[in-house]
């Protein structure tokens, strides 16, 4: 079911009309009430008033993480704060977190994504949604929340955490769609195989799962061992929260970006030149509905690509492949794209490892080579040799089958990879390029 | 009667070794045994200490990864071909050697081994008149 059928079928030079008028509207806006994007615009050579059609949004400048930072907390808000009902945040794991604010209007406005979310993941007025994404600052939580309301879906605020209980009221609330993290899906299914409770004897029927990369694979299990559709949903704070973009039921290839809202752009993260469809860069959205916090050009580090083929489902809008890294940690090593979580992933599944590892990438004349190192915990030491020389080659092992890269294992003693009171930088790059 | 061993686990750096005995002095801990097994990468160096537990503590306390297995330290007669008629029951039976090492003590040859089978060999060594060590004598010779 389309849930706003005039606006997500909306024929590609409508919508583009529409996009470029809210443009303008927004690049006034910020222009009028922020310093800091007045300043942009002026360093950047051009007036809101210059905007005279779609090609032009490439002149404007970017923003990205570090000034939001700067402007900590309410700086790049156009309104004063009474106008603002309700702030959300980020972890603030690298330092100050990002705020930022809706007004009334904005949250009515999120609430409609997200109906349209749900309804695009092939929910309905009468369906049960369990909520397990996070309450709070996080914005996964109250997003589901007031969207699934809003579509007419009974909700279970259930929060994030609890999972015995989860699987409990699943079964006795007969929940039939689950949003929450992939990862935790799979938590609960192993919680459920625990406690003894089928999936026959639940009747969830679909899962919408976000807020973390995952991988076609993790799809298919989670699709499996739950029983359901596992959908994709994408989506930043600092663009609105969950309802940026999602995947729809029919066709569960790719995600509709609701273009009426946001414009997405993919870049060159190097130099910052737009690329054309179909090419992997990073993804750039502004904001053309936002009141208390629009964004110009907001850089995610995401990686992904954008696929404007019509989809069998009718919407119009563009879709965007399921995100596959950030740019702030992707590596080439010998071509092949890697990201430190994958190397992460594969050394979760062993027993024993400690979470501490470092990625050392060199180059020897033209080949580039690749460390892994692990620190040893006394779970998985033994005063044999050989056990540790089975452990070192099994890891590498993994990774080759898993990821095609030669990679070296190192054992390290533990404490000795660097610590971070944030996240940690798990890649030192010794190339000299 | 089996021995305890202290194992650590050493990246391959300079100094790892000297850190790692003057913990143990500092501790108050004598070393009765040592042997090194080495890689290109890390080491592992396995002990026989005069008091485990403190090392044990003194060692973690400094964050090495410290594992603690039992061994068997056995009195070979200190006569050329001791060992070799002692390795030689170990082959009838069948019983496989992880690594072992040896030091010489007052007219004792004694031999500190790790086998794929701690028991089978507790069993037959003691039929075969080699004398299986308990801690205390092997500290008291």
């Amino acid at each position: 079911m389309i849930w706003d059928e005039e606006f997500e079928s909306m024929p590609r030079d409508a919508l583009e009309s529409l996009q470029l008028y809210r443009l303008r509207k927004t690049a006034e806006r910020v222009y009028a009430t922020v310093p800091f994007y007045k300043d942009a615009f002026d360093k950047a050579g051009i007036h809101p008033s210059g905007i005279g059609s779609m090609a032009d949004l490439g002149r404007l400048p970017f923003t990205d993480k570090t000034d939001l930072r700067d402007n900590y907390p309410f700086g790049l808000f156009t309104l004063p704060l009474h106008e603002v009902v309700r702030i959300h945040a980020s972890s603030g794991t690298t330092g100050k977190p990002t705020v930022v604010g809706y007004t009334r209007r904005d949250i009515d406005t999120w609430s409609s994504l997200m109906a349209r979310t749900l309804a695009c993941a092939g929910v309905r007025k009468g369906d049960v949604v369990q909520n397990a994404y996070g309450y709070g600052l996080f914005t996964g939580g109250l997003g589901f929340h007031y969207g699934a309301e809003k579509l007419g879906a009974t909700v279970i605020p259930i929060s994030g955490g609890n999972t015995k209980r989860q699987v409990m009221l699943m079964e006795d609330f007969a929940s039939t769609v689950l949003t929450c993290t992939p990862s935790y899906a799979l938590t609960l299914a192993e919680a459920m195989d625990e406690l003894g409770v089928t999936k026959d004897r639940l009747k969830l029927r679909v899962g919408i799962f976000g807020a973390e990369p995952w991988s076609q694979n993790m799809r298919q299990q989670v699709e499996t061992r739950l029983g359901i559709d596992a959908i994709d949903i994408y989506g930043i704070s600092e663009i609105i929260g969950p309802g940026v973009s999602v995947e729809c039921i029919e066709a569960k290839n790719g995600l509709h970006i609701f273009e009426d809202h946001f414009i997405p752009e993919i870049i060159d993260p190097e130099t910052g030149e737009s690329l054309p469809y179909g090419e992997d860069g990073e993804l750039v959205f502004t904001t053309i509905t936002k009141e208390a916090f629009p964004v110009i050009r907001y850089r995610t580090k995401d990686i992904t690509r954008l696929h404007p083929e019509p989809c069998r489902c009718g919407r119009t809008h563009i879709r965007m492949d399921r995100v596959t890294g950030r740019t702030d940690d992707m590596l080439i090593i010998r071509g092949v794209n890697l990201f430190p979580s994958q190397i992460e992933s594969l050394l979760m599944e062993i027993e024993g490892l400690e979470p501490h590892y470092q990625l050392i990438v060199d180059r020897e004349g033209t080949m580039d080579t690749l460390e892994v190192q692990i620190e040893v915990n006394e779970d998985v030491f033994t005063d044999e040799i050989k056990g540790l020389e089975k452990l070192e080659k099994g890891v590498e092992k993994e990774i080759k089958d898993m990821l095609g890269i030669s990679a070296k294992v190192r054992l390290v003693e533990p404490k000795t990879i660097e610590r971070f009171e944030g996240k940690a930088k798990r890649v030192i790059d010794n190339r000299k390029i | 009667m089996k021995v305890e061993q202290i194992s650590v686990f050493m990246e391959n750096k300079t100094g790892r070794l000297a850190q790692i005995t003057r913990v143990l002095g500092e501790a108050g801990v004598n070393i009765l045994a040592l042997s090194l097994a080495d890689t290109a990468d890390f080491g592992i160096l396995r002990i026989i200490v005069s008091d485990n537990d403190k090392a044990h503590a003194a060692l973690k306390a400094e964050g090495f990864t410290v594992g603690r297995n039992d061994v068997l330290a056995i009195d070979v007669p200190d006569r050329p071909g001791g060992l070799a008629d002692f390795l030689e029951i170990l082959k009838v039976n069948e019983i496989n050697i992880e690594y072992m090492y040896a030091y010489r003590k007052s007219g004792h040859a004694l031999l500190i081994f790790r086998f794929d089978d701690l028991d089978k060999a507790m069993e037959i060594l003691p039929r075969a008149n080699f004398k299986v060590l308990s801690a205390e004598e092997l500290y008291a010779l």
